[in-house]
């Protein structure tokens, strides 16, 4: 890009670091995230702890990363299966019109209505909390906003001439779809998909702190924040790095949201 | 100079402000008052910048480096804002080109009028609603008391450029710009529009700027004509001398760009018909929901045609008359509710036993060059999809085929890597052109295929597609707007209203002797061009009940 904005580095930089955070955190922490030391309880930040340590004496980083690579496998897991899903409804609706759409989107915009992380806890209530709940409850909850977007962009493709142009070469309408329709939709399902990374992960972390995400001791950074709560006189850090660790990341995922949009809207792509 | 001038622009030039690209340069033009003067160009040529920037309109992105703009004798530049905006409607009016967006739709159109003379006009809210209606009974709004009470939606494009005109006539300015006034209505729309514009003008007093990429239409009502060309102007003079004898290579080429007819060809003397239509019928279904149905609309009542092989077929129409309908049910884009279409011989419907070979044989160009290609393909592989049904052809032969009709379209191999977005308008419409010819089909649809184009280009591409229908012998539909396009390319014309044909007939027969009343209307639009000496021309109104048979001089 001749423009490489700031947005786009700084955005870039931030999901840089917490990728290989997460990365890192999959494989090697400084400490075992899970092991308790009661010698070492709520240690401030400090040259052998780096961001301190909790009330059973975790160390708070390793604890942090390994929440990282949870977060970050959830919420890509999430979106992937919201966004599959999604394509193919917004596909559907958007190409057969009729009946199809008019059912298959009825309960899609009762779903939208319906607020997400409510109907999360709805069905992690009912299934019971833990990884793979989260990642489905999530995803349904995120499918129909995709199909939205996805069915918009298919009823203005499809009233493209090269759409009839395709019709008119004797193409199959299944033909078209996939060559002509889905390749159209991906930018604005790049963008749609980065920025819903960031809502799952918000999602993620606020289903933990309510005490319906992975169970503990498993850390992630929403049962962290949540534990952190009864000692926030005494180890502010408790409460403060997670916190950081869900700001700093969603920011990077909007800034990089923005920067893909302007660089996948056509118009900006230029001559 | 022995005349006042109303307008002076001296040596006005303009500046991308980011680039510091010249695209209007060192433009000196002048407007008497009571004077119709023409600005004719191409996309691009800075037409639009330069009338724009009389009223300090330019857009924020480009800076004004130098000249200046002199209006009853004042200093534009210099006047403070206040005094600017003073001018701007009470003297100098601007009618835009886009009917459906000069006009604010959540305002009634009364509000609207009055919006203008409230602020210029020291006149109390009866007089003022006098003013209005009998301006709105002079631009011909029937119901003037209905129309105070409307919304713009509630008007045709034609009747919103009416309002449009009453609401900066109802000021009385001493200049009128007009942008490309008509350029987006029908060609029997777009004269009445003119012809009121003129007349109330004249009446007035008020001298109009007009600016349009159309010479003949720009021709038809000026004194003078400006020509531009890359932000320069080429050549200005009287509009009878530049058309007679026009100086400049530029106007030479805009002048030749002007569609005219070709010697009648010698068809052979076939009565099979390779594409008939019998009695088809077209209906929109209404919008079906949950609770309610609309009712559709018939857009099509029964037509009948037969184009016979290599014979080029023109249908014209206004918009709304059904011939683009009746172009996408003969390409299979749509269903008939009735009716049938034979190929060869054989009755053809979606899904019959012959429907493969007809859609092997069958090809459409549209009318759109940004949208009928996929952004997303490359030259090549966008022609080369046209192949991909055609069962016989191995991958070589259709590399090579393609490579072939790219240079048939006067493309070349240097474009085959490309994507749509790095090619002109004029590039594009030569792609979708080859994408519809690779297959070597035996009828084109050709649905407004140049009316995108600019005018040079609009020529050069006309020519090209003469051409390739001559050397590849497939018979054609061609759909348009413009009877100019059509005197020039076809062979025979076939005119349609509301969804019906009111005639039809070979081309000399249709323009020399039309017989119904709408093409009568549709043919008055257009002058008849006879070719003077040194590249010149003479326009022949046909049917003008205006003393303007010649070119008018003022």
């Amino acid at each position: 890009m001749r423009f490489a904005a700031p947005n786009a580095i700084l955005g870039g930089l931030i999901i840089g670091v917490l990728g290989v955070c997460a990365l890192f955190g999959a494989l090697w922490t400084p400490f075992d995230p899970l092991k308790i030391n009661f010698a070492a309880r709520l240690q401030p930040p400090g040259p052998v702890y780096w961001l301190g340590t909790d009330e059973f004496g975790r160390d708070v980083l390793s604890r942090l990363m390994t929440a990282a690579a949870t977060s970050v496998w959830i919420s890509l897991l999430t979106v992937t299966a919201a966004v599959s899903a999604g394509t193919v409804i917004g596909m559907l609706t958007g190409y057969l019109r009729g009946w199809t759409d008019r059912i298959l989107m009825a309960f899609n915009d009762a779903l939208l209505a319906f607020p997400g992380i409510l109907l999360a806890l709805g069905l992690l209530a009912v299934m019971g909390a833990n990884k793979y709940g989260i990642i489905l409850a999530l995803g349904l909850a995120y499918t129909p906003s995709v199909a939205r977007v996805v069915r918009g962009t298919v009823l203005s493709l499809r009233e493209k001439e090269y759409v009839d142009a395709s019709r008119v070469m004797g193409n199959s309408e299944a033909y078209t779809m996939a060559r002509h329709i889905l390749p159209n939709c991906i930018a604005p399902l790049t963008v749609l998909a980065t920025s819903m990374f960031g809502w799952v992960l918000l999602a993620e972390s606020a289903l933990s702190f309510l005490g319906l995400g992975v169970p503990p001791p498993a850390p992630t950074w929403g049962n962290m924040l949540a534990s952190s709560r009864s000692f926030i006189t005494q180890a502010v850090w408790l409460g403060i790095f997670p916190g950081l660790c869900i700001s700093l990341t969603l920011l990077g995922i909007n800034l990089l949201g923005d920067a893909l949009r302007d660089k996948l809207d056509p118009r900006m792509r230029g001559v | 100079m022995a005349r006042t001038e109303l307008l002076q622009v001296e040596g006005l030039s303009l500046v991308v402000a980011r680039t510091e690209l010249e695209v209007v340069k060192n433009v000196s033009f002048s407007v008497a008052p009571g004077e119709i003067v023409g600005i004719v160009g191409e996309s691009g040529s800075g037409k639009t910048l330069a009338a724009r920037s009389i009223m300090a309109l330019e857009p924020p992105a480009t800076r004004r480096a130098g000249g200046s703009i002199r209006f009853e004798g004042k200093d534009l530049a210099q006047l403070p804002p206040r005094e600017l905006r003073r001018l701007r409607g009470s003297r100098i009016g601007m009618v835009f080109q886009e009917p459906m967006t000069s006009l604010n739709p959540s305002m009634l159109i009364g509000r609207q009028l009055d919006e203008g003379l409230a602020l210029h006009r020291d006149l109390d809210a009866k007089e003022r609603r006098a003013l209005i209606l009998d301006m709105l009974r002079r631009v011909g709004i029937k119901d003037p008391e209905g129309a105070l009470e409307a919304y713009p939606h509630q008007f045709s494009g034609g009747m919103r450029q009416r309002i449009m005109l009453a609401s900066v006539m109802l000021l009385q300015p001493a200049l009128l710009v007009a942008d490309e006034p008509t350029t987006a209505l029908d060609a029997v729309v777009q004269r009445d529009v003119l012809e009121l514009m003129v007349e109330l003008t004249r009446a007035r007093g008020t001298a109009v700027l007009m600016i349009s990429h159309d010479l003949s239409m720009v021709a038809r009502y000026t004194d003078r004509i400006i020509v531009m060309c890359k932000g320069e102007i080429v050549e200005q003079g009287t509009t009878q001398d530049l058309l007679r004898q026009p100086r400049h290579p530029y106007t030479q080429k805009l002048l030749a760009a002007m569609p005219r007819r070709l010697p009648k060809r010698d068809l052979s003397t076939s009565v099979q018909p390779i594409v008939e239509v019998r009695d088809l019928v077209v209906e929109y279904r209404g919008r079906q929901g949950f609770f309610r149905k609309e009712s559709g609309k018939r857009a099509l009542h029964g037509v009948s045609l037969a184009i016979k092989p290599r014979e080029v077929v023109a249908l014209v129409g206004g918009s709304g008359s059904g011939k683009t309908t009746l172009g996408r049910a003969i390409a299979g884009l749509l269903d008939p509710a009735g009716g049938e279409i034979r190929f060869g011989g054989r009755s053809v419907r979606r899904g019959s036993e012959d429907w493969g070979n007809y859609r092997l044989n069958c090809q459409m160009v549209f009318q759109d060059p940004y949208s009928s290609l996929d952004p997303r393909m490359t030259i090549a592989d966008l022609v080369r999809e046209a192949l991909r049904l055609v069962p016989e052809m191995g991958h070589r032969e259709k590399v090579e085929r393609v490579s072939e009709i790219l240079h048939d379209v006067g493309l070349g191999d240097a474009f085959a890597g490309r994507y749509p977005h790095e090619l002109s308008g004029g590039q594009r419409q030569r792609v979708a052109i080859a994408r519809a010819l690779v297959r070597r089909p035996a009828f084109v649809i050709a649905d407004e295929p140049v009316s995108a184009l600019d005018v040079t280009v609009r020529a050069q591409v006309l020519d090209l597609f003469a051409d390739l229908q001559q050397r590849h012998g497939f018979s054609c539909l061609f759909i348009s707007h413009d009877l100019g396009v059509v005197e020039q390319i076809a062979d025979r014309v076939i005119v349609m209203q509301d969804g019906r044909i009111v005639e039809e007939g070979d081309r000399d027969t249709i323009f020399d002797q039309p017989q119904d009343p709408y093409t009568i209307k549709l043919l008055s639009a257009i002058p008849a061009l006879e070719a003077a000496a040194n590249g010149g021309v003479r326009l022949r109104w046909r049917f003008d009940d205006m003393p303007q048979g010649d070119v008018a001089t003022a």
